[in-house]
């Protein structure tokens, strides 16, 4: 059982760095492959404020949400916006050089070495209970991303700004003549996008740690999870994170020979059989 | 190529009218070409051995003998062999170095071995640690360590320190496979037992399978090669807090504690057992003037087991020129090279004279924190070692 | 006013035949090695990259199947050039062909697994097909080398009398002659019959069963070419380095290998040649000029191209052509 909460945990991790491209692959429609340069920089601003400056956990972790918040808004308001209208290729191209760029600053200001952001005690423990060992900094991962995954869904199926979102996205023209302030829409979930990175970052550095690659090396999972998902099914992710999760722990517990292929076979088992991805959103359209 | 022209009408453009009145009174500079990862996944390769070799040179003037040095770097990106070879040849045709130094993975040291060959250029790897690697150009040379080099002396304290079943947990590639091969085959021989063994893959995220499986063999000590980095990293946490330790099961590994990732594994590596060829702390003149210059011009970043490779690649080229000068056939370095000894930061070091790979002691070390630092701190030297693999 | 159908053929036809700029690209590749000489290897290894990019441009450009894995036939090429090297022949030619065979099978059998998805769904198996077999590379240490790379391949001397010499000479003429060869094939598929329903079925997959076209089959041909011409770029790197490892079938290569198409435009064959010529200059340069810090000027420039050339090189060019040939017709 302790395996299953570990690949829970695993899956949720995988949730929170790659939501953020849910968000603006699906609701977008823009390929944010520098969803990971977001991540990054979430994680080398809580290193700095955790590890150089003392500030306490999270604290830090709110700062780089916000940080990253920052830095999505403004970048999506000086460069993303003009791209909107672009071909996927042009987005790919552009994140890319996005990616590259970022890699080089990070190396530049932060080294070439893995870092890791230093926990609270309070985030260090371990329960055992009901013959389950419950890891704190586990069970937190947990906690935040299904809080995170149900605000995201809440938002996006019942408030205003959800529907709006959907409006502006299915149709700009007809939903600016209604009214919706399609640009402001665009910022703000992209920037949000941007911060749900951030904060994946910063709370993944214990497992995936953190050096200048770390903007390129997980773009496969990003990837993975938003495709089997169903781009822009916030649900669609979740339960896929989560079987990845679980399958890759358990895979690895019992079967140890099979190591790397686990991942694999479980991605063509289910894109085969379901080629849209676990959970489409609305309807299908990816 | 393009870029070389553009950087020779610089130089010229800038240095042109000094340089050409004095380039008939001093000797042309020794050029030394460097390939190494200065980006990606094995960036730090690069940085910390590039900051070794610069630093045996700013500790001597920026000379060797007479003539003033000058590193040619170029970024081979880690595993890409093509380009390896490519840079390789650049610096031999276009720069005409005289030396290829650096080599931080296998694939790039294999693809250049048959340039150095034919150029007749000595090939010094500062990294590089498959076994038998020296034996595919008679002009290389290797100043690091093999995997096998500093597995063995591992398996050989923990049988002579009482431990007899050990579980082997190793990164499921090339580097993994020799050191299970090593630490089995020294361990079985002496009477150990090895109660489970697994590979690890490279793109695992998560420890937490393994840590479980090896829990329940509960076995008295766990020997692991991880790539320092990450992986390494989320084990040792994961030993620690999935009570491992407790257990009283002891860690054993061989870089998995290295400098260069020591801070970033923190307090839950204090304990665990490593055998490697250099330890920060290690107590010799030679190393505390290395370290005290190394952190005086580095600050905050670490010397680790690659700067000493990389200070003593260019140490190695210094010394031949003591008796030979500064102006050398390729051929006539390698014969000066052969059973060579000097006193490096690590301790005392040979290049073995049939194998040309480096001779040295490896040492058992603990981590421990000292004054407010994660070291490595040495209570067991096995000198004189050679790769178990290629004697 | 010709009907409509007469003015299609025309415009193929048009489109067909061979125009003077690409006489001039490939004299360009004629005269490149006299004017470098001292870059062959170099000049080989672009050449390499132009076919490697020519068969994602076929995949993807032509087919429209969104692949994210063409490196798992990069890697399967290069290794069966190499273990056929070592274990029954040397011949270059005869490995080619070997490397040719396993690469294409290998794209009969992925086929199918592609054909049931989606753009995104393809591009995701894809990546799972090439990390599949990255592993198993990684595994079977015993045959491949792991990650060390496969090591002591010999190459025969080309027809059995010219060798391969360090310098990267032979390997840049065989290298061209075989990119140049297979760039025929392609530019010849394309405005073939076969290459318009590939034309069509990227446009409109819905109507392309309507016309009697067999969607699937067509779909299998090209992925499997596709496969054959990287299985091709593979072996051929292989052989003009006289070594492969396992980097071949990394997930890295198969992203650098799309962003070099996108760089370069897709679809019409010459952004590929360009993007891999461009891609690898710049790379060149940055890297010689800034060993530590390349990437954060070819990361600017991708996104100057991105800002003023969109559709890649190709798209800025034929843009700009547009724009100089008009303002210069204007009175």
């Amino acid at each position: 059982m302790t395996i299953v909460f570990d690949g829970i945990a695993l899956g949720m991790l995988l949730f929170l760095i790659s939501v953020g491209l849910s968000v603006t692959l699906g609701l977008m429609n823009f390929v944010n492959l520098a969803n990971g340069a977001f991540a990054m920089l979430g994680g080398y601003v809580g290193v700095l404020l955790v590890n150089r400056w003392g500030v306490p956990f999270l604290g830090a972790l709110a700062l780089s949400t916000l940080c990253s918040l920052v830095v999505g808004a403004t970048l999506e308001r000086l460069l993303y916006r003009r791209l909107y209208a672009a071909s996927h290729m042009d987005h790919v191209l552009f994140t890319v050089g996005l990616i590259f760029v970022s890699i080089s600053l990070a190396a530049y200001f932060f080294g070439s070495g893995v870092q890791v952001i230093e926990l609270p005690a309070f985030l260090q423990g371990r329960i055992e209970a009901f013959g389950v060992g419950f890891d704190s900094y586990r069970s937190f991962l947990i906690v935040v991303a299904i809080a995170i995954a149900a605000a995201l869904q809440r938002i996006l199926t019942s408030t205003r700004f959800g529907a709006s979102l959907r409006a502006a996205v299915d149709n700009p023209r007809t939903a600016r003549g209604v009214g919706i302030e399609v640009d402001r829409i665009f910022t703000i979930t992209f920037a949000v996008g941007s911060a749900l990175a951030g904060l994946g970052g910063a709370l993944g550095t214990q497992m995936l740690g953190l050096d200048p690659v770390f903007a390129i090396k997980y773009v496969v999972y990003f990837l993975i999870v938003v495709i089997m998902g169903g781009p822009g099914s916030i649900r669609g992710s979740f339960l896929a994170s989560m079987s990845i999760g679980v399958f890759d722990v358990v895979g690895k517990y019992y079967v140890p020979e099979l190591g790397a292929f686990v991942i694999y076979v479980l991605m063509l088992a289910v894109l085969v059989a379901r080629s849209r991805g676990l959970l489409p959103k609305f309807g299908g359209r990816s | 190529m393009f870029g070389n022209t553009v950087r020779r009408i610089l130089r010229f453009a800038i240095v042109g009218q000094i340089a050409c009145a004095s380039a008939a009174l001093a000797a042309e500079p020794l050029k030394i070409g460097v390939i190494l990862p200065f980006t990606g996944p094995y960036a730090i390769y690069g940085t910390k051995i590039l900051n070794g070799a610069k630093l045996y040179l700013s500790q001597h003037g920026g000379r060797i003998g007479d003539r003033e040095v000058e590193l040619v770097t170029a970024d081979d990106t880690g595993v890409a062999p093509e380009l390896s070879k490519r840079l390789a040849q650049q610096l031999l045709i276009k720069d005409k170095v005289s030396f290829l130094v650096g080599f931080g993975l296998t694939p790039s040291a294999l693809t250049v071995a048959p340039l150095a060959t034919q150029a007749k250029v000595p090939m010094i790897v500062m990294n590089a640690s498959t076994t038998g690697l020296t034996r595919k150009s008679p002009f290389i040379i290797r100043v690091s360590q093999t995997q096998p080099q500093v597995t063995e002396p591992m398996a050989k304290w923990a049988i002579e320190n009482g431990v007899r079943k050990v579980y082997t947990l190793v990164a499921d590639y090339s580097p993994g496979h020799d050191s299970e091969k090593q630490f089995t085959e020294t361990f079985t021989k002496a009477g150990g037992e090895i109660v489970g063994s697994v590979r690890y893959p490279l793109n695992n995220a998560d420890p937490s399978p393994y840590l479980e499986k090896i829990k329940d063999a509960n076995p008295q000590a766990v020997f692991v090669f991880l790539p320092p980095g990450e992986l390494s990293i989320a084990f040792i946490k994961g030993f620690k807090s999935r009570g491992l330790e407790a257990a009283g099961m002891k860690l054993f590994g061989t870089s998995l504690t290295e400098e260069a990732v020591i801070d970033a594994t923190g307090d839950a590596a204090i304990g665990v057992i490593t055998a490697s060829n250099y330890s920060e702390p290690h107590r010799s003149p030679e190393n505390d003037a290395y370290v005290a210059a190394y952190r005086k011009a580095y600050g905050e970043d670490r010397p680790n087991y690659m700067s000493v490779a990389g200070y003593d690649g260019i140490a190695l080229i210094a010394r031949v020129a003591e008796t030979k000068g500064t102006v050398v056939t390729g051929q006539a370095f390698m014969d000066a090279v052969k059973g060579i000894s000097w006193a490096s930061p690590r301790g005392p070091v040979q290049i073995d004279p049939e194998t040309r790979d480096i001779v040295q002691s490896v040492y058992i070390r603990k981590t421990e924190k000292v004054d407010g630092r994660l070291e490595n701190v040495e209570f067991a030297t096995y000198p004189g070692v050679r790769d178990p693999q290629d004697r | 006013m010709t009907p409509s159908w007469e003015a299609a053929a025309v415009r193929l036809r048009e489109r067909e035949r061979w125009k003077s700029p690409e006489t001039v690209f490939w004299c360009a590749a004629l005269v490149a090695p006299f004017v470098l000489p001292d870059d062959h290897l170099f000049l080989s290894q672009i050449a390499i990259l132009g076919l490697f990019c020519l068969s994602l441009d076929l995949v993807l450009g032509i087919a429209g199947i969104l692949s994210l894995g063409q490196a798992a036939f990069f890697g399967l090429g290069g290794y069966t050039a190499g273990l056929f090297a070592i274990h029954v022949d040397g011949d270059p030619l005869l490995g080619l062909v070997v490397a040719m065979v396993a690469t294409s099978l290998l794209g009969v059998l992925a086929a199918p697994l592609l054909l049931g998805g989606r753009d995104l769904t393809r591009l995701l198996i894809t990546v799972a097909v090439a990390g599949i077999l990255y592993e198993a590379a990684n595994k079977w240490s015993a045959v491949t080398g792991g990650v060390d790379g496969l090591q002591g391949i010999v190459i025969a001397p080309l027809f059995g009398k010219i060798e391969f010499d360090l310098g990267g000479t032979v390997a840049y003429w065989y290298a061209l002659a075989v990119l140049f060869l297979v760039f025929l094939g392609l530019r010849r598929l394309k405005s073939s019959p076969f290459g318009l329903a590939l034309a069509g079925i990227r446009l409109n997959p819905q109507r392309m069963p309507a016309l009697g076209v067999p969607v699937d089959r067509r779909l299998t041909v090209a992925y499997a070419i596709g496969g054959a011409v990287a299985g091709i770029a593979g072996a051929l790197l292989a052989q003009t380095t006289q070594f492969v490892s396992l980097d071949a079938l990394s997930f890295h290569r198969s992203a650098e290998l799309m962003l070099i198409l996108v760089l370069g435009g897709a679809g019409n064959l010459y952004g590929a040649l360009l993007g891999a010529i461009v891609f690898s200059v710049a790379h060149h340069l940055l890297s010689e000029i800034n060993p530590m810090y390349w990437q954060f000027w070819m990361g600017t420039l991708l996104i100057l191209i991105v800002l003023f050339a969109k559709d890649g090189l190709t798209g800025g060019l034929s843009r700009l052509r547009d724009h100089l040939w008009k303002g210069g017709t204007a009175p």
